[in-house]
């Protein structure tokens, strides 16, 4: 299946990622070529078969309902790009 | 005797008898990075000073006769995928350059506590998307038998450092064969444990339904030992399994006789090296004489699981890239306009091309009007593959196949086509998306003097019995003692 640089486009922006026009055609080549590969799953007959979400059964999803430390804003912050006070700050987003 | 070619259990019991101080098989490893990791490169970054000091306190320990572990005071090295409290951790990716995480990953807190000095991390495919290291926004490794080729990936840091004897075991993550791998490729004892026995607290995320930790050595006994202290409930992690972990030594010398393995014969058909392929059947015979029985068995959905592990692998990525944002840590495009240019700038520049493919590959398959077709219909089939393994585990103890359909590939030969380096996993991936337990262990060399791997897969939680599998053979073959020469 051929992937349009219009659909590579889209699928970009959902995934955030800016691509240069480059990158863009080549994913439309590679994408494509891997989209051909996957598409043997079509053959399959999976109708009345469950899908497995993960590997084992996970039964323990719930911890004690217990109150444990935290992390310290402080530490929190370390890692902050740009930061004001205790508080993580981004561009402007409203106009 | 060349201290750091010792295995960790061989080191142990020096340190024991007091013949070796964990200060100088620290400092012997400091030592021997020196001189061979120019070449090999599998560190990104070393911790000389934590090292020694958590070498001193070992040694204090030992001499006081109170060791805190087997493996008390032998030194390690970490994938750069674990998080380390004070420490850089990257996870091969520029996105992460100067991340220092403010907490350790419980493997890694469990190693800590069980007095192991950590040298310092080890490289990576970034984000453990590939097989060969090449990934890496920091350069590729070079496999120690042949500087040319790749350790195979993605924790070919990992398997490049144990292979070189720079340490005496590490960490890896497997979300589709990352572990065993590159220890088929560098002659090296890999084990990707089930799904849910080791804590994955701390571990940076690429498919969470699939990644597993594992130990990585140079003989099976190591790799038990390791196992040992990693094998525990966590319960900061919520799909950490609620289940004692056996004793992995105390079988491990009984051998296979009595045993069924199981050979799938869709491991066997065609796109195999041929010297691959003599080793493991040769393999296969020496399980048979020593007393196992040999059962043909068939995974009929083998061909989809390829498809079915780009797919799902790749939708799990999409989504837990998705914190890289530029917000509260890593890389930000600081000369962005507006949010969505921060996120798109950020994630343009910070990711390397594999990421972005497989996010790319993920968005797509998860985007409206796809989702039935690839997602959901994956998600089936990996039932379809799943049930494949639960009859084959009717008939037998465990299945053994090769680990890799190749020996070591030359560096840049597969990077421009993905398809081709995605079939490097095509032996390892369907035990992921069962959840099961493999291993690889070294079962013979190329004539180019190129290691081969052995896998053995098995049931759910029956690690002990891999580990006991892979020691039978590694009695009688001991191909693992070999060396590289660097």
């Amino acid at each position: 299946m051929a992937l349009t640089l219009e659909q590579v486009r889209h699928v970009a922006s959902l995934a955030r990622l800016s691509l240069s026009p480059d990158e863009e055609r080549r994913y439309a080549t590679q994408l494509s070529a891997v989209l051909d590969a996957v598409a043997q799953l079509q053959e399959l007959d999976v109708s009345g078969v469950e899908p497995t979400s993960h590997a084992t059964l996970a039964s323990s999803l719930l911890r004690e309902d217990v109150t444990l430390p935290s992390l310290p804003p402080e530490k929190g912050l370390a890692n902050a790009p740009s930061k004001v006070g205790t508080r993580f700050a981004v561009p402007k987003i409203i106009e | 005797m060349v201290l750091t070619e010792l295995s960790m259990l061989e080191l142990a019991a020096k340190l024991t008898s007091g013949e070796v101080s964990s200060l100088e098989a620290t400092r012997a490893c400091l030592t021997r990075i020196a001189q061979v990791d120019g070449q090999v490169k599998a560190f990104l970054r070393l911790d000389e000073k934590g090292a020694l000091a958590a070498a001193e306190a070992s040694d204090a320990r030992r001499k006081a006769g109170n060791p805190a572990s087997a493996l008390d005071g032998v030194p390690i090295g970490l994938k750069d995928i674990f998080l380390t409290e004070g420490g850089e951790t990257t996870c091969g990716s520029r996105i992460l350059q100067g991340f220092v995480p403010p907490y350790d990953a419980t493997v890694v807190r469990l190693l800590r506590e069980a007095g192991l000095p950590i040298v310092g991390k080890l490289n990576m495919d970034e984000f453990a998307m590939g097989s060969s290291t090449e990934g890496s926004a920091f350069g590729p490794t070079h496999n120690p038998w042949d500087l040319e080729r790749t350790p195979g990936g993605s924790s070919g840091g990992s398997a490049a450092a144990v292979a070189a004897c720079e340490v005496f075991g590490a960490l890896g993550t497997d979300t589709g064969g990352s572990i065993r791998q590159p220890a088929a490729l560098t002659n090296t004892v890999g084990l990707k444990p089930t799904y849910g026995r080791v804590s994955r607290y701390g571990v940076i995320a690429y498919a969470s339904s699939l990644d597993q930790v594992g130990p990585m050595a140079r003989t099976v006994a190591d790799t038990a030992a390791l196992l040992q202290l990693l094998a525990r409930h966590d319960p900061l992690d919520s799909t950490s399994a609620k289940l004692e972990a056996p004793d992995y030594r105390e079988d491990l010398e009984g051998g296979v006789r009595g045993l069924r393995l199981g050979v799938p014969r869709e491991y066997f058909t065609g796109g195999m090296d041929p010297e691959v392929e003599q080793a493991v059947r040769e393999a296969l015979k020496a399980y048979e004489h020593m007393g196992a029985t040999l059962v043909d068995v068939s995974l009929p959905h083998t061909k989809y699981a390829l498809a079915t592990y780009y797919l799902l692998a790749t939708a799990e990525a999409s989504s837990n890239l998705a914190r890289y944002d530029g917000i509260r840590f890593g890389l930000r495009a600081k000369d962005a306009k507006g949010l969505r240019e921060l996120y798109g700038l950020t994630r343009e520049r910070g990711f390397g091309p594999e990421v972005k493919r497989r996010i790319m590959l993920g968005t797509y398959a998860l985007s409206a009007g796809y989702y039935d077709a690839y997602y959901l219909r994956a998600q089936k089939v990996r039932t379809l593959i799943r049930q494949d393994f639960a009859s084959a585990f009717e008939q037998v103890d465990a299945l053994v196949s090769p680990t890799s359909p190749v020996p070591a590939f030359k560096l840049g030969e597969k990077v421009a086509d993905p398809l081709s380096m995605y079939l490097m996993d095509v032996f390892t991936l369907p035990c992921n998306l069962a959840g099961l337990p493999g291993l690889s262990l070294p079962c013979g060399f190329t004539k180019s003097n190129l290691p081969i791997g052995l896998q053995i897969l098995g049931k759910p939680f029956d690690e002990a019995r891999l580990l006991r599998i892979a020691r039978a053979f590694e009695r009688e073959h001991g191909f693992v003692r070999r060396f590289p020469t660097l």
